[in-house]
């Protein structure tokens, strides 16, 4: 590690006085990345604690890494199986094959290396205008957003989302733990909107790219479960495949049991909150219910028969799960009071379902639930807090 | 105003009558500064030409009313002074609506409602309300002229983008696809399209603006 540690002594002059100046947020994120920092506080009093953002922001990419390794032989399995070339009977063996895993790879890691070439690059540009150094607030988002994309993205596309909710979701507000807007998900309803053909619809989820003498397998569709709803009325998924998430969709979401398994994580290390995510279970499950109560009820038979399904289908389709445990937990988005977390959570769970279920047209709910009631919590909060103030107005007084 | 006694004292471009002309243009920009005519800077900037066509109405109205209600300023009652001017505003807009279906008909059917409702722009009313009713007629046409093209020339820019950018069109002309862009994998952004866009736009011009003007940031 000294020859690090001697370039690192040897370009200090350059950026913190010299020529280099403008460069030195980036010079310090380096640094601080390599080695532990040297500089001790000086005065007043201080939270002696080792949970300090990097911490935190490194506890949520251990909790990401096992969605993101299975999101990539995923990747490579959806592909393979569209054109035919798997050994059904073969199950599991068919699964974590090395051509599935470089295939994935071939096309995940450009894209993350992208996200976060971008990302960085604005946050730098803006570390530097206000001088002060990069925090680590990125990080996170940085893996987030192409775990939102569909593998067949092109990279340009995932570029500008990337700097649009940079820009506009999180450094227009005063940077990282200022934004309204979770900026990984500002970012997805950016591309959402604006590339509506990449993001949508039953050619973008897997991709089907034929080599020479390759073919596509008849009557294969691409669709996800929760498109085939809203077309058709039904599946062609099992529920216990989409809970192993041998399903198309999105990169990061098709795994339920490996998101859940991070989600244990996250509780289990105090980061994310389970108020949180028990609220959205609870909300995505009264949402489920009701439906199947209202189901008969319905004119239109597809709507019938997209209500009538059971409330834990929903559980593990599309991205409630992901959205749930790595979306809804957010720190800074998120509602803040402990009373307000079980409302947010809940809206999160109810609305999502809700928007997933009646608008055929957004067959994801989750992200525009979550965006929406991002701009609601410091609503909650507010009114948590005062009731809070009210009930001990009112102990006082007694 | 004490120039309203000696008006001969003063030229017809002297550099207080310059300022009402070019201070709208920045530092009292209706739609960046006062926020106002927001509604139809995100209806009808999808495209440059109708944007153009609406400004240009706008800048005709606005003028035109001001230096109206400026040369009636001395015998409107008070109390009735909002109606007169509705009255005048209203005359101008229906003119303006007959001469751009009678000229540009196309345009008109996309500007639809919206020239319609430049009457309730607050833009207008606003300057007849604070500048026309208390100043000579000539200092309220230059007001009027700079607040228009104010409030056209912003929604240029913002249709500029919009087109360029969502329909990959600049006045209905193909640039992009004549730049060969979309033969390399470029695709249209959907998003400029919608509403929402034009807000951000906007926010983008107020940031930019007060980026290079100082003087326009708030203390906290």
């Amino acid at each position: 590690m000294k020859f690090i540690q001697n370039i690192f002594d040897a370009t200090r002059p350059a950026v913190t006085t010299g020529k280099l100046k403008p460069l030195y947020p980036l010079y310090n994120a380096l640094e601080t990345m390599m080695f532990v920092p040297d500089h001790n506080a000086h005065s007043g009093a201080h939270v002696r604690d080792a949970i300090d953002l990097k911490r935190t922001m490194v506890t949520v990419i251990f909790a990401l890494v096992p969605a993101l390794l299975f999101g990539i032989f995923n990747g490579g399995y959806q592909h393979y199986k569209a054109l035919g070339l798997l050994n059904e009977a073969m199950g599991w063996g068919q699964f974590f094959t090395l051509d599935n895993f470089i295939f994935g790879a071939w096309k995940i890691v450009p894209m993350i290396a992208v996200t976060y070439m971008a990302g960085l690059g604005v946050e730098i540009y803006f570390a530097g205008i206000n001088k002060h150094p990069v925090n680590e607030g990125f990080l996170v988002s940085g893996l987030l957003i192409p775990m939102t994309m569909p593998i067949d993205m092109p990279l340009w596309m995932v570029a500008i989302s990337t700097i649009f909710a940079v820009l506009i979701g999180k450094e227009v507000f005063g940077g990282t733990g200022m934004n309204i807007l979770n900026p990984a998900l500002t970012a997805r309803a950016f591309a959402f909107f604006a590339y509506p053909s990449f993001m949508s619809g039953d050619k973008v989820w897997v991709n089907t790219t034929v080599e020479a003498g390759q073919t596509v397998v008849d009557g294969f569709s691409g669709a996800t479960a929760l498109g085939q709803y809203a077309t058709t009325g039904s599946t062609s998924f099992g529920a216990w495949d989409a809970f192993l998430g041998l399903i198309p969709g999105s990169i990061g979401e098709t795994s339920t049991l490996l998101i859940v398994l991070g989600g244990v994580y996250l509780i289990a290390t105090g980061i994310g909150s389970w108020k949180i995510m028990l609220g959205s279970t609870l909300g995505a499950v009264a949402m489920g219910l009701l439906f199947n109560w209202a189901a008969p009820h319905m004119i239109t038979e597809s709507q019938q028969q997209f209500m009538s399904i059971p409330f834990y289908y929903h559980l593990v389709f599309g991205s409630w799960a992901f959205a749930t445990i790595f979306m809804a937990t957010d720190p800074v988005s998120a509602a803040h009071t402990e009373r307000g977390k079980w409302i947010y959570g809940f809206l999160v769970g109810f609305l999502g379902i809700m928007i997933r279920v009646f608008n055929p047209a957004y067959p994801e709910g989750m992200m525009l639930a979550i965006l929406f009631m991002n701009v609601m919590a410091p609503m909650i909060d507010h009114y948590v807090v005062n009731a809070n103030i009210q009930q001990r107005l009112k102990r006082s007084k007694a | 105003m004490s120039n309203e006694q000696k008006p001969a004292q003063e030229g017809l471009f002297s550099k207080k009558n310059r300022r009402l002309l070019i201070d709208p243009m920045n530092a009292n920009n209706p739609v960046t500064v006062q926020v106002l005519g927001i509604c139809s800077a995100l209806a009808i900037t999808v495209k440059l030409k109708p944007a153009i066509v609406m400004g240009l109405s706008v800048i005709v109205v606005t003028t035109m009313a001001n230096l109206i209600t400026s040369l009636m300023r001395n015998m409107i009652p008070n109390r009735i002074r909002i109606i007169v001017q509705l009255v005048v505003v209203a005359a101008l807009v229906i003119l303006v609506d007959q001469v751009l279906k009678a000229f540009v008909y196309d345009v008109s059917k996309q500007l639809s409602v919206f020239v319609g409702l430049i009457i309730t722009n607050c833009i207008i009313m606003g300057r007849i309300e604070a500048f026309s009713l208390g100043n000579t007629p000539w200092k309220s046409v230059l007001d009027g002229l700079g607040n228009g093209a104010a409030y056209g020339g912003i929604l240029i820019i913002v249709a500029f983008f919009r087109e360029l950018l969502g329909n990959g069109t600049l006045l209905d002309y193909p640039v992009v696809e004549w730049m060969g862009l979309y033969d390399v994998g470029y695709k249209n952004n959907g998003m400029m399209l919608l509403p929402p866009m034009a807000l951000i736009v906007v926010a983008m011009i107020i940031w930019v603006q007060r980026a290079k003007t100082p003087s326009l940031i708030e203390k906290d």
